[in-house]
């Protein structure tokens, strides 16, 4: 197993290297840089930053100090936000995001997992409609919907909760954006253990547990574990999009998070921001899939990687 | 008489269906007395399972049962779940016909042994695997102390099925319920499993409750036995009396469908049709980043084969023996060495494209007759897909017109065939995949266990069909099975594969009558369960 996620983390390596290579030409193709403001700068000056971030430098050469740069773990400055490296930037913002993400990521599993196996236990009763109901509801009303609804309802009218703002993580600031983060993830979770557990309660080493007289609860245990597979995989995916933030919500609550880097480094010709973040996302990505495959051979014994 | 065990009375079994509600059991009565074996026989829907199933409370979702069952005075129908558990598992236990999935894959056997045993006996945690392991002792898994931390997977099908069965005697039932418990394994597997329930039975002293399809198990294992057919029990009785002079047209239906007659011997001198000489296949695990081949299995060794016009050879071996890997290899579907000549061609220099405009006269009909039909075509459309490929230039209406021809051939409605699959019985998709075969008149059929699927009473007739169109066409056969019967009904010349090897081949008659090999003669002997006794009906057409 040890020498299997070895392996694996060192497979990591030539696929990120991709990924930045793709990423770096990607973004230099779109037209502008990050200098062009409505007002063009003066050509001295220009020329100047341009020096100062060695944007004069052939491309090829550009990338090269940038691999080099990075395999020290400096992500570089950023244009944009002067006096910031990218590497302060997410060392700020990451622990907010992340926060968010796993707490959303908690609140999914637990109440999305419940809920999918109740209602696979009570098939066809009211509570299984009502759950896959909502289910449709958590997946088809958007969070850039729920956020405001929500923040008129309990910030403004009911005034229980902040409407925006990180206040150094408060609790009471988290409890919107989590839920709003949660929302579809409950809903794609329950609908997926739903369907898992209703296919296992329905297997034959099922029936074996109940032609052997057991408790519902052994029974549940187990086919929990079994519905558990396939909603892990795609958990792992989910946690990796969850944990590097989301525009939309941190934009709505004004969070201080990594989610809107992405769009704003982009839109700004931020190259070094882009680049940042693509690196952050593609470690989430690889990462969580590993963490995925490693659970599926917890608990399937039949997995083996060696 | 003393009070039965089980008893149950006027049970009927229903199901709320989309079209509408099914009765599946229609008011049976079955009684079981302490210490004695039971056969309930009766072909796929008969209800003899559901009869079963209800009285473990382990119907469907969708199922209901009435009437009464009566364990030592107590009804069961009508038992909450909670009420239940304090039988089942305990008094009543049951192991079924899929030994394969009937253990969960994601607990060792030895936590999954111990759960009846905790929850009924009151075992501790370490008293639950010291009784485990003398239960593995019991069912004789061979080293029980390593095998109880095991998964299911490390098993193979017998022991899987010998687990289940330790994990119903865990706590000395008086009942044990076998729905089909050997239907699923091979046939020398079945015979220890069956020998094994009877001696347990001895020792342990329970009723057995065999639902089976299986005459032979009836007839060796069952003091009393029950026919069912549509839901009722048409005829009961002692199983010699009833076996000796069955009542029941059903029944006589059920003992005569047991496949008999031989194959009338090919005409002298017919064409060679296909020869292949030492045909060799091997799988090759891989593993490591550069693919390093790590285990080579060789599926099948160095066999040669050859079939004239008009002649049937039988290949039988358990599974694993590479009985179907031969087949597919001697139609090149499968990468393997050796030489095979089709008439005059040799087929093995030949690539994809070269291998196309032959395919025609080598067909291949399989085993599962629900998954070789696609379930989005319609059976005439299954039929003529071969035509488009082979005759491209045929127009619509002759397809047809082909079409309803090989309906016919096979003894199927030409009408039917705008229905889909799921329209048809098991028995009927087989005939499906036969004409599909047939139109495009092949030379060879290479039939990989066309019978294993169905009940005994389709099997007679599909083996009945294929000896008829054998006649017709002077078609020759590759008859792939693990069923002795069918294989000696069916063939000429008979191959006996085991571990991709040929141990013994020979003419049906000498191998059935003078085995050489052991293994034959275990096959044999294991088979003969399926079979009459050797004193009673004689066997030649």
């Amino acid at each position: 197993m040890l020498s299997y996620i070895l392996r694996r983390l060192l497979s990591a390596i030539p696929t990120l290297l991709l990924i930045v290579t793709i990423a770096f030409f990607l973004i230099r193709l779109a037209p502008g840089g990050p200098f062009d403001l409505e007002r063009p700068l003066e050509a001295k000056v220009m020329e100047n930053l341009n020096k100062i971030y060695q944007l004069d430098k052939p491309l090829i050469e550009q990338y090269w100090l940038y691999l080099s740069a990075v395999v020290r773990g400096d992500f570089g400055p950023s244009f944009i936000l002067r006096d910031f490296t990218v590497g302060e930037l997410f060392a700020r913002g990451l622990p907010v995001s992340m926060t968010l993400g796993g707490l959303a990521l908690s609140f999914a599993i637990l109440v999305g997992g419940t809920l999918g196996a109740v209602a696979a236990l009570r098939q066809n009763s009211l509570i299984d409609y009502v759950v896959t109901g909502m289910g449709a509801l958590g997946l088809t009303i958007p969070n850039f919907v729920v956020a405001p609804v929500l923040q008129i309802v309990l910030g403004l009218a009911l005034a229980w909760l902040p409407i925006a703002g990180w206040n150094g993580g408060a609790p009471l600031n988290l409890v919107m954006p989590v839920i709003v983060l949660a929302l579809p993830q409950i809903a794609v979770v329950a609908r997926m253990t739903r369907a898992a557990m209703i296919e296992n309660l329905r297997s034959n080493h099922i029936r074996t547990l109940r032609s052997l007289g057991l408790p519902s609860l052994t029974i549940v245990v187990h086919a929990l574990r079994g519905a558990a597979l396939p909603v892990i995989s795609y958990l792992g995916p989910a946690a990796a999009a969850l944990l590097t933030g989301s525009v939309v919500v941190e934009t709505i609550f004004g969070l201080p998070g990594i989610g809107r880097y992405f769009v704003e480094g982009a839109l700004n010709r931020d190259y070094t921001l882009v680049m940042g973040t693509v690196v952050v996302v593609a470690v989430f990505v690889l990462l969580f899939n590993l963490v995925v495959d490693i659970l599926y051979a917890i608990i399937d014994p039949r997995i083996r990687y060696d | 008489m003393t009070e039965p065990v089980l008893a149950i009375r006027g049970l009927q079994v229903r199901f709320r269906t989309g079209d509408g509600i099914l009765q599946a059991v229609k008011g049976v009565d079955i009684d079981i007395n302490a210490g004695e074996t039971v056969a309930i026989v009766g072909e796929s829907g008969s209800g003899k399972s559901q009869t079963m199933m209800s009285v473990m409370g382990l119907l469907a979702s969708n199922g209901w049962a009435e009437g009464s069952v009566k364990y030592r005075g107590q009804e069961l129908v009508g038992l909450s779940p909670e009420k239940l558990n304090n039988y089942r598992g305990s008094k009543l236990t049951m192991i079924f016909q899929e030994p394969m999935t009937s253990l969960d894959p994601l607990y060792r056997i030895g936590d999954q042994l111990a759960l009846p045993l905790t929850t009924h006996g009151g075992l501790s945690k370490t008293k639950a695997r010291e009784r485990a392991i003398e239960l593995l002792e019991l069912v004789r898994i061979p080293d029980p102390k390593r095998r109880i931390d095991s998964y299911p997977h490390e098993l193979s099908g017998g022991q899987r099925q010998r687990v289940m069965i330790a994990m119903a005697l865990a706590n000395n039932p008086d009942v044990l319920i076998a729905d089909e418990p050997t239907t699923a394994l091979d046939v020398t597997v079945q015979a220890r499993i069956l020998e094994l329930l009877s001696d347990l039975q001895k020792r342990l002293g329970m009723s057995i409750v065999f639902i089976t399809h299986d005459l032979g198990v009836v007839r060796r294992f069952a003091t009393r036995t029950y026919v069912m057919k549509s839901g009722q029990v048409v005829e009961s009785g002692e199983t010699s009396a009833l076996f000796a002079s069955p009542k029941h047209p059903y029944t006589k239906m059920l003992i005569d469908a047991e496949p008999r007659g031989r194959k009338e011997p090919a005409p002298a001198g017919a064409p060679m049709v296909l020869d292949a000489k030492n045909i060799e296949v091997n799988f090759a695990t891989k593993s490591g980043w550069f693919g390093k081949t790590s285990h080579v299995l060789r599926a099948v060794d160095n066999v040669s084969l050859s079939v004239r016009a008009g002649e049937t050879i039988g290949v039988v071996g358990e599974s694993g023996s590479g009985k179907s890997t031969l087949g597919r290899a001697v139609l090149r579907l499968l990468p393997a060495s050796g030489t095979v000549r089709f008439e005059d061609r040799a087929l093995m220099p030949l690539d994809r494209a070269g291998m196309r405009p032959l395919r025609r006269h080598l067909q291949l009909v399989f085993q599962d007759p629900f998954g070789s039909l696609s379930p989005r075509m319609t059976a005439g459309e299954i039929v003529t897909e071969g035509l488009l490929v082979h005759e491209p230039r045929m127009s619509r209406k002759e397809r047809d017109r082909r079409a309803a021809q090989a309906f016919e051939e096979v003894r199927l409605e030409p009408a039917w065939r705008n229905r889909f699959p799921h329209e048809f019985s098991g028995g009927q998709r087989q005939r499906i995949a036969i004409a599909r075969a047939m139109i495009l008149h092949p030379k060879l059929v290479v039939l990989d266990e066309p019978t294993s699927a169905l009940d005994r009473s389709v099997q007679k007739e599909i083996v009945d069909l294929l000896r008829d169109l054998q006649k017709t066409h002077g078609l020759a056969y590759v008859f792939i099975s693990h069923d002795l019967a069918v294989v000696r009904a069916l063939s000429d010349e008979i191959m006996v594969m085991k571990s991709g090897k040929v141990v013994e081949r020979g003419t049906a008659q000498d191998i059935f009558e003078r085995p050489k090999e052991d293994y034959t003669r275990d096959l044999i002997a294991a088979a003969f369960l399926n079979q009459q006794e050797p004193d009673a009906t004689p066997l030649a057409s």
